[in-house]
């Protein structure tokens, strides 16, 4: 008997005491979240350093990716530069798992914490190349993958800071 | 005019008064539940349609009336269409007896605040609370799906059980009043309120009166989680709306009862019109504890319900009953 009268008093207190606490619920369209910036939402592309695309169409965030909703074309530009002719995410397939990002060799595809996207039409989730390209690097600064890549596009081959020249296979002596 | 018109007149502003106050205090009933709920649980509870979603009553009342009307094909017509009007009708009727402020005089004539003040109001509000049994029984049973019928079955037992102790609790108040009037109940507890002579008859009305209007301990005929809604499974629009509704003015009938019978109805300090405040505060407070226990306790189990019911409760008031009277004999407690 003392127990279920201790047991109601505590529960009937705490109920009380709720009543007068701050509800923790965050009213969404006044307040808003401030959400980490690796949070994983709106998928974008990101330019490099000096303006030009990062993505290289290698088709690797189209590959890993769960729902198959990356579709690309690659073409190559000159100097063996690959980009995609056209680059398409159905988001309205896009389960947020940020596969794609971790796949990218060129840190070109990026989840930023964008989450206020929704459409009246489901076409209206299909983003086409122009809708994810933007203008800056996303969260890494300064990287641009033909830099390091060995491959002449941006400097002649070996001309980037941390390579080698070509060697020369006819005179390689041991 | 002559006098009886206009006494006539009076009598029918009165009741649309009434009947009007009833049905938005029924409403706002459902909005502070919701309100009060929310904050115990952390949240906000509505609070989008108009200020403080205090409209939410009325869009609520929008989307009830424009839903469309269900019946089941395996229902049975009539009984499944009046089912509701019973639920809410019975306590609508039950609301004429509550004695809910002192007589006031208008032009010259005086008004008793109750409808109605029958000399047998204890009996009448006790009848009206059995028949409501109908109303969850018949649903249950008309609706034709199992679980409308396991929610009837449950109700119609639990509501026959706890009306026992319900009507014993409020044996040792009919005792010390010497009446079944409520009007006279209120005026035997001018200087003293009954839950002074008699606390465990509250306590005992208290709970069977939240068994009885289906509260959340005792909410096994519209068990969410074993009965998709109970009774009112296959009901939809406005007469589930009329369910949820009587279950509301039950609550407010209720709690006007308790404050009739134990906490000296309308009677409290201060001039004859605050009779309706003190009346109002009283309910008000019986009404909170309802939805803080619904806040805070977990359902019974069926079993639990009734062995509390009969081999706690009725034993209880049983007891209450013959102390309440020794006492009475013994100090010769007669208070009116």
């Amino acid at each position: 008997m003392t127990e279920f009268l201790a047991g109601m008093w505590e529960a009937f207190a705490t109920t009380l005491k709720r009543l007068f606490e701050r509800p923790v619920t965050i009213q969404y369209p006044e307040e808003k979240r401030v959400l980490p910036p690796r949070y994983r939402a709106r998928i974008v592309l990101t330019r490099d350093p000096d303006g030009g695309e990062r993505c290289v169409a290698c088709y690797l965030c189209s590959a890993v990716c769960p729902v198959s909703c990356i579709s690309m074309q690659s073409v190559e530009g000159e100097h063996g530069r690959r980009y995609a002719s056209w680059f398409r995410i159905n988001f309205s397939r896009c389960i947020f798992c940020g596969m794609c990002e971790e796949a990218c060799p060129t840190l070109a595809i990026q989840l930023t914490p964008d989450y206020e996207f929704s459409k009246r039409t489901i076409l209206d989730l299909v983003y086409e190349k122009k809708d994810l390209l933007v203008d800056n690097e996303g969260k890494y600064p300064g990287y641009n993958f033909y830099r390091h890549a060995g491959v002449g596009v941006v400097n002649p081959k070996g001309g980037n800071p941390d390579e080698y020249g070509p060697v020369d296979i006819q005179g390689n002596m041991p | 005019m002559s006098d009886a018109v206009i006494m006539f007149l009076l009598i029918v502003v009165k009741l649309s008064l009434i009947l009007g106050i009833t049905f938005t205090l029924a409403a706002y009933m459902v909005l502070a539940e919701r309100k009060l709920l929310g904050r115990m649980q952390n949240r906000y509870g509505p609070n989008r349609v108009g200020p403080y979603g205090l409209l939410q009553p009325l869009a609520d009342l929008i989307k009830m009336i424009t839903k469309e009307d269900i019946m089941p094909d395996e229902a049975d017509g009539f009984i499944y269409y009046i089912a509701p009007g019973i639920v809410a009708g019975t306590v609508l009727f039950s609301f004429a007896v509550v004695p809910f402020g002192g007589p006031v005089t208008v032009m010259g004539r005086e008004l008793v605040m109750p409808v109605i003040d029958l000399n047998v109001g204890v009996l009448y509000f006790l009848a009206l609370s059995s028949l409501g049994v109908y109303g969850v029984a018949l649903a249950g049973w008309s609706s034709g799906s199992k679980y409308s019928l396991l929610g009837g079955i449950r109700g119609s037992a639990q509501m026959v059980s706890y009306e026992l102790s319900m009507g014993l609790a409020l044996v040792p108040v009919v005792m010390l009043t010497g009446s079944f009037s409520l009007s006279d109940i209120v005026a035997a507890q001018s200087r003293v309120p009954f839950i002074v002579y008699s606390p465990l008859g509250f306590i005992v009305f208290l709970v069977s009166v939240a068994a009885e209007s289906k509260r959340i301990p005792f909410d096994l005929p519209e068990a969410e989680n074993e009965l998709v809604a109970g009774y009112h499974t296959e009901y939809s629009g406005m007469r589930f709306g009329l369910f949820f509704v009587g279950e509301y003015i039950n609550i407010i009938v209720l709690s006007a009862m308790a404050t009739t019978f134990f906490l000296g109805g309308w009677l409290g300090p201060g001039p004859q019109w605050l009779s309706f405040f003190w009346f109002f505060i009283k309910s008000a407070i019986i009404a909170f504890f309802f939805i803080w226990t619904r806040a805070t306790l977990p359902r019974l189990r069926y079993d639990q319900l009734m062995h509390f019911g009969w081999k706690l409760l009725v034993p209880l008031s049983l007891v209450n009953v013959l102390v309440t009277g020794f006492l009475a004999l013994l100090f010769g407690w007669r208070l009116a």
